[in-house]
C-alpha cells in the first residue's frame, strides 16, 4: 500500500475505480479426500471383516447430533424431522442388505441368499442387522393381531437415542426413525415393498411424560418400529405359503 | 466412608441406576450456572429443607457468580520465582514479555503485569464450608459452575461434583434439543443426576 500511494494520486484513483479487484484465475482441481497417514481410505479395506473395532459412542452421538439439528432446521413439523431423518438412514440400509450377506457368506463358508420370506427377512434385520450395527439384537419380534401386513420390531433402549431426550412440545418425536429408515433400505433391496417403516414409543411414555415423572419405567426409551409390508409383498407370502412353499 | 470411596469409582463407569444404595450420603441441592452468571439449574435432593422460590434461586447464582469472579482476582500472588532453577523452567514462558527488562523481577509488579503466570493459581472459590453444610464449586473449562449442597461430613464432593459435570457433558451437551446458556429441561439428566443423588 505505501508503493502505492507514490504515483501521483488521480490516475491512480481513476485506475482502481475503473477497474475492481480482478478475479483471480480458477485453482487447479485438488481433491478433497483427504488420506490418513497409512494412505488407507475406507475404499482399500478388506470387505468381509468380520472382526471390526468399536466405534466411539460420544463420536456417533456428536455426528447424529448435527444430522438432527441440520434436519430440525430445516422442517417445520414433527413428522416431517421423522421423514428427513427416514430418508437419512434408506441409503445406508440399501447397502448394508449387501453388505452383510456378502460378510455371513465368508463367515460360514457356504452362499448366502436373500431372504425372501417376510419371516426370513424379519430375523435378518433382528439378529444380522442388529448385531452389526449395535452389537446385540432387538429385544423382540411381533406381528400384528389385527392387521397382516404390519409388524414389529422392538428396541428397549435404541444406542441412537443414548443421550436425546425430547422436549416436551414435541414427545411425538422418535429420533430412531433414523434406523426405520435403515430398516425400510433393507427391505426395499431385499424386493419386499414398504408402505412404510415408523419408529414409535412404546404406548405408556408419551402420557407419562404428559402428567409427570414419577412413573418409574423398566424402559423409559422403549422404541416400536412398525414395518408396514404392501399388498404385493403379502400376497406373494401368501402365495407361496398356499403353494407348500 | 469406604463404601461411599469404591461405589463413586464404580459409578465412574457403570450406569446411575445400577449403583448399590449409599446411606450416609447427603446431597442437599445441585446448582449449575453459565458463564454469564445465570441459573440454568436448581434441584434439591433431600427432604425437609427450607424453600426457596426461583427468585430467590437466581439472586444467590448471581451473587455468587460476582463473589467467584472477585474471588478469582483477588487470590493472592503467587510466589515469584525464587532461584535460577524455576527460572529456567518458567522462561520458556516469559521470555517474550520481558526481553528488555534485564533488572531482577519485583514480585508484586511481575505478577500484576503477567496474567498468563498467575490464571492458573486462581480457580476462586472451590469450596466453603459451615457447621451446618459444605458448598462445594466445580468450574468446566468452559466457565460453567456446578455448585453443590452437602452436608459438612460428605467425603469426596468433588467426586459427586465431576460426576455430575460428566452427566452434563453427555446428556445435556450431547442432546441436540438443548440451546446453549439456556436453562436446563432435559429428561435424561433429570434422571440420571436422582439416580446418582437421591437416597433410596
Amino acid at each position: 500500500m505505501p508503493g502505492m500511494a507514490k504515483p501521483p494520486p488521480p490516475p491512480a484513483l481513476t485506475h482502481q475505480l475503473a477497474d475492481p479487484i480482478p478475479i483471480p484465475p480458477p485453482k487447479p482441481f485438488q481433491p478433497r479426500l483427504r488420506h490418513p497417514s497409512s494412505r488407507k481410505t475406507i475404499y482399500d479395506r478388506n470387505l468381509s471383516r468380520t472382526q471390526t473395532t468399536p466405534t466411539s459412542l460420544p463420536a456417533f452421538a456428536y455426528l447424529f447430533h448435527a444430522l438432527i439439528t441440520h434436519h430440525h432446521s430445516l422442517s417445520g413439523s414433527v413428522s416431517d424431522i421423522e421423514t428427513r431423518l427416514n430418508r437419512a438412514g434408506y441409503p445406508l440400509g440399501i447397502k448394508l442388505l449387501d453388505l452383510l450377506l456378502y460378510r455371513q457368506q465368508t463367515a460360514s463358508q457356504r452362499p448366502a441368499t436373500r431372504p425372501t420370506r417376510i419371516v426370513e427377512l424379519l430375523q435378518f434385520i433382528h439378529t444380522t442387522l442388529w448385531r452389526a450395527l449395535w452389537g446385540r439384537t432387538a429385544d423382540a419380534l411381533e406381528q400384528s393381531t389385527t392387521k397382516r401386513n404390519e409388524y414389529m420390531i422392538v428396541d428397549n433402549e435404541p444406542v441412537v437415542n443414548t443421550y436425546i431426550s425430547i422436549p416436551r412440545e414435541m414427545s411425538q418425536l422418535n429420533c430412531a426413525a433414523f434406523v426405520a429408515g435403515i430398516v425400510e433400505g433393507v427391505c426395499d433391496a431385499a424386493g419386499f415393498g414398504m408402505e412404510g417403516v415408523t419408529a414409535h414409543w412404546a404406548s405408556a411414555q408419551g402420557e407419562a411424560k404428559g402428567e409427570g415423572k414419577e412413573v418409574e419405567e423398566m424402559w423409559p426409551g422403549k422404541t416400536i418400529f412398525l414395518l408396514r409390508f404392501s399388498e404385493e409383498a403379502v400376497g406373494r407370502e401368501e402365495a407361496i405359503k398356499a403353494n407348500g412353499g | 466412608m469406604n463404601c461411599i470411596h469404591s461405589s463413586h469409582n464404580n459409578s465412574a463407569f457403570s450406569s446411575a441406576k445400577r449403583l448399590p444404595p449409599r446411606k450416609c450420603q447427603v446431597v442437599f441441592a445441585l446448582l449449575i450456572i453459565n458463564k454469564a452468571g445465570g441459573l440454568i439449574y436448581t434441584r434439591t435432593f433431600a427432604p425437609g429443607l427450607q424453600k426457596l422460590d426461583s427468585n430467590d434461586y437466581l439472586i444467590l447464582a448471581g451473587t455468587f457468580h460476582g463473589i467467584h469472579a472477585i474471588s478469582r482476582s483477588i487470590n493472592p500472588a503467587p510466589p515469584p520465582p525464587p532461584s535460577p532453577s524455576t527460572t529456567a523452567n518458567s522462561s520458556s514462558s516469559t521470555t517474550t514479555s520481558q526481553p528488555n527488562t534485564q533488572a531482577p523481577p519485583q514480585p508484586p509488579s511481575s505478577t500484576a503485569g503477567n496474567p498468563t503466570r498467575r490464571r492458573p493459581h486462581t480457580t476462586g472459590i472451590e469450596s466453603l464450608e459451615s457447621s451446618h453444610f459444605r458448598l462445594t464449586c466445580f468450574q468446566s473449562p468452559t466457565g460453567v459452575k456446578f455448585l453443590l449442597f452437602t452436608s459438612p461430613e460428605q467425603p469426596n464432593t468433588d467426586v459427586v461434583v465431576r460426576r455430575c459435570y460428566e452427566m452434563y457433558g453427555d446428556y445435556v451437551m450431547k442432546n441436540p434439543f438443548y440451546s446453549l446458556e439456556m436453562p436446563i429441561r432435559v429428561e435424561k439428566f433429570d434422571r440420571g443426576v436422582a439416580g446418582y443423588l437421591v437416597r433410596p
